[in-house]
C-alpha cells in the first residue's frame, strides 16, 4: 500500500479530565473513502477539530503526507491541502453561494492587496478565474442555478453541498466531511453521495463522518468504530459490520436509535 | 436601479456628478466649508467601515488616526519645514506603521474588549498631542502654514471643498476596488465565519491587520485634510473621543458595510448640528432624538434599509 496522506498517531485530547479523544491511530490514502462512525458523543466530531487544528491535541502526532503538522493552524492546514466541512454548518450567511465558493480559492489567488486597491487588471483575471471555478464547483455540486442568492435563503440541504463545494475549491489533498448527509431528503443524499464519490475518484482522500449507516456501508473503503474516544474497530465495511463489538455498541446505543428513527 | 446602485462605477460617477453639482446650490462659503467638512469626514467615515461594516471589526480610537494625520502636516511644516504633501504623506505612512504595530496585539481581541482596547490607543493618542506642547503647542492647538502648489496658496472653503471631493472620489474608488478583490471577499468572509474562513485558507489575523493600517490611513488623510482647511488645529478637535465616537456612529448610521451609507452617515452627523442651531438650547436633544429615531426606523443603517425598502416596493 502506498504512504498514507493522511496519519495520526494516538492522538488524544482531554477536556477536564474527560478524554474526548482517546488514542486514535489511523492513514487515510488518497482515492480512499475512510468513515469514521459511533454513537454520538464518541468523538467524532472532536477528532475531525484535531485533525483540522481547531483544536491542538493533548498528545500525539497528525502527519500530512509525510510532514508533521501537529498543532498547525487551519489556514495552514488549508494550504497544505486539507479542508473540512462542518456538522453545525459555517457559511458565509450574507454572501452569494457563489461569493461563499469563491473565498475557497483564497489561497490560489496571488495578486497583492495593492493590486486590490487599484484594480489592477490581474485583479479581474484572478476574479474571472476564480468565479469560473467557483462556477463549476458549484454545478459539481447541484447548486449552479442558486449561485446569485445569499447563502443565507438556502436550504439546510444546499448549504451542506455548498460547504462541499467551498471546500473542494481549495483543491484539497485530503477532505474532511463531517455528516455531510444529516438533515438531507433522499434525494440530496443520493446527491451527496455522488459528489463523494467523485472526489475519491479524482484522487482526493475522503474522511467522512456520517450517521447514515446505508451511505456509510455502500461508500466507504474502511471504517473506524469509535466508542468514548477510543478506536473501537477498525476494518472493512463486511469487517465492522459482522463485528460483535461493533454490533452490540450499536444495539447498545445508537442502534436502538436508529430503529426508532425508521 | 439596484442592480445598477451596486455597480462600482456607477456609485463612482454618481457620486461624482453629486459632488460636482452641488457647488451650484451653495449660495455661500459657509456652505462650501460645511461640505467640505462633510468630504472629510466621509473619506474618514469610507476607511472605518472597511473595517467594522465589512470586515467586522469595531474601532473607538480611529479619531487618533485623523490626529496623527492632522499634526504630522502640521508638525512637518513648522518644525521641519517640510511641504504640505510631503508631510502628509509621511502622516499617512506613520499611521499605517503606527496601526500595524498597534493592531498586532490588540485585533487578537474581539467585540467589546477589541472596542476597550481601540478606545485605550485613541485616549493615548489624543494625550500624547496634548502633552508634547513643545511640538504640538498643547490642548490650545497649534497653527497649519497654508498648502501652497506651484506657487499657489490653497486657501478659501471653496478650494478645499473641491480637493476633499475630489480626494473622497479616489478614496470611494479604492474602497470599492477593494472590497471587489480576493482581500474584500476574505474581509467579508471573516465577518461572517472566522473558523470557515481560516478553514478555507485565510490568515485571519493578517487580514484584520491589513484592514485596520488600510482604515488608519484613510483617517489618517482626512486629517490632513482636516488641518489644511482649518488652518489650525487642537488634539480634542481632530483625535479627541468624540470624533472616534462620531466617526463610528456616522458608520452605523449610514449603514454597516455600505460605502454610499458611510457617505450618508458622515453628511447627516456633520450637517444636522448645523441645521438643528435653530432649536437654540434643545439643539443637543434634537440630535440625540434623530439619531434614535434613524436607528430604530432604519435599523441597518440609512442606506441599507431605504435600499431595503426599494426592491421590496418593487418586487
Amino acid at each position: 500500500m502506498s504512504a498514507p496522506l493522511l496519519e495520526t498517531e494516538n492522538l488524544s485530547i482531554a477536556f477536564g479530565g474527560v478524554k474526548a479523544v482517546d488514542g486514535v491511530s489511523l492513514k487515510v490514502q488518497p482515492r480512499r473513502i475512510h468513515s469514521i462512525i459511533g454513537p454520538n458523543g464518541a468523538g467524532k466530531t472532536t477528532l475531525f477539530n484535531l485533525i483540522s487544528g481547531l483544536y491542538q491535541p493533548s498528545s500525539g502526532r497528525v502527519r500530512l503526507a509525510g510532514e508533521d503538522v501537529t498543532g498547525l493552524p487551519p489556514d495552514a492546514l488549508a494550504r497544505r491541502g486539507l479542508s473540512r466541512s462542518f456538522q453545525n454548518l459555517q457559511i458565509f450567511f450574507r454572501m452569494s453561494a457563489l461569493d461563499n465558493v469563491m473565498v475557497g480559492r483564497h489561497q490560489h489567488e496571488k495578486t497583492s492587496l495593492l493590486s486590490h486597491v487599484f484594480a489592477l487588471p490581474s485583479v479581474s483575471r484572478e476574479n474571472a478565474r476564480s468565479r469560473e471555478m467557483a462556477m463549476a464547483l458549484l454545478e459539481r455540486v447541484g447548486l449552479a442555478d442558486l449561485a446569485g442568492k445569499e447563502a443565507g435563503s438556502l436550504s439546510y440541504g444546499a448549504l451542506k453541498r455548498l460547504e462541499i463545494a467551498r471546500a473542494l475549491a481549495t483543491e484539497p489533498r485530503i477532505l474532511l466531511l463531517d455528516e455531510p448527509a444529516a438533515g438531507c431528503n433522499a434525494i440530496e443524499t443520493e446527491e451527496i453521495d455522488r459528489v463523494i464519490q467523485s472526489v475519491a475518484a479524482s484522487g482526493i482522500a475522503v474522511l467522512l463522518v456520517e450517521h447514515d449507516m446505508r451511505l456509510v456501508m455502500r461508500i466507504s473503503d474502511e471504517i473506524l468504530v469509535l466508542e468514548r474516544g477510543r478506536t473501537l474497530v477498525s476494518g472493512t465495511p463486511a469487517e465492522v459490520r459482522d463485528d460483535p463489538r461493533v454490533i452490540a455498541a450499536y444495539l447498545g446505543t445508537f442502534g436502538s436509535a436508529e430503529a426508532n428513527r425508521a | 436601479m439596484a442592480r445598477l446602485l451596486s455597480s462600482r462605477w456607477a456609485i463612482v460617477l454618481g457620486l461624482g456628478l453629486v459632488l460636482a453639482a452641488l457647488p451650484f446650490l451653495f449660495p455661500s462659503n459657509y456652505y462650501f466649508r460645511v461640505a467640505a467638512i462633510v468630504n472629510i469626514f466621509a473619506l474618514a467615515a469610507v476607511g472605518l467601515n472597511l473595517l467594522m461594516g465589512y470586515a467586522g471589526q469595531v474601532s473607538l480610537g480611529h479619531a487618533g488616526f485623523m490626529g496623527l494625520g492632522a499634526y504630522s502636516v502640521a508638525i512637518g511644516a513648522t518644525h521641519f519645514g517640510l511641504h504640505g504633501l510631503a508631510a502628509a504623506g509621511i502622516g499617512a505612512v506613520l499611521s499605517g506603521l503606527v496601526a500595524f504595530l498597534v493592531g498586532r496585539p490588540i485585533l487578537r481581541l474581539k467585540g467589546h474588549y477589541l472596542a476597550v482596547a481601540t478606545l485605550g490607543f485613541g485616549l493615548l493618542i489624543a494625550m500624547a498631542l496634548t502633552n508634547e506642547a513643545s511640538w504640538t503647542g498643547g490642548p490650545d492647538g497649534m497653527g497649519v502654514p497654508r498648502l501652497e502648489v506651484f506657487g499657489t496658496r490653497l486657501r478659501g472653503p471653496d478650494t478645499w471643498y473641491y480637493i476633499s471631493a475630489g480626494v473622497l472620489l479616489l478614496g470611494v474608488m479604492l474602497a470599492l476596488n477593494l472590497i471587489e478583490s480576493p482581500t474584500g471577499r476574505a474581509m467579508r468572509a471573516i465577518h461572517d465565519s472566522e473558523i470557515a474562513s481560516r478553514v478555507a485558507g485565510i490568515d485571519v489575523a493578517s487580514y484584520k491587520l491589513k484592514i485596520f493600517v488600510v482604515s488608519a490611513v484613510y483617517a489618517s488623510v482626512a486629517g490632513s485634510l482636516m488641518a489644511f482647511l482649518n488652518g489650525h488645529i487642537t488634539p480634542d478637535g481632530t483625535a479627541g473621543f468624540l470624533r472616534s465616537v462620531e466617526l463610528v456612529t456616522m458608520v452605523v448610521l449610514g449603514g454597516l458595510g455600505s460605502i454610499i451609507g458611510a457617505i450618508a452617515g458622515a453628511a447627516v452627523l456633520v450637517i444636522l448640528p448645523q441645521a438643528l442651531t435653530i432649536f437654540h438650547d434643545y439643539e443637543h436633544l434634537m440630535l440625540g432624538l434623530m439619531i434614535m429615531a434613524s436607528m430604530i426606523l432604519l435599523p441597518r443603517g440609512i442606506v441599507p434599509s431605504l435600499l431595503a425598502r426599494l426592491r421590496g416596493g418593487k418586487s
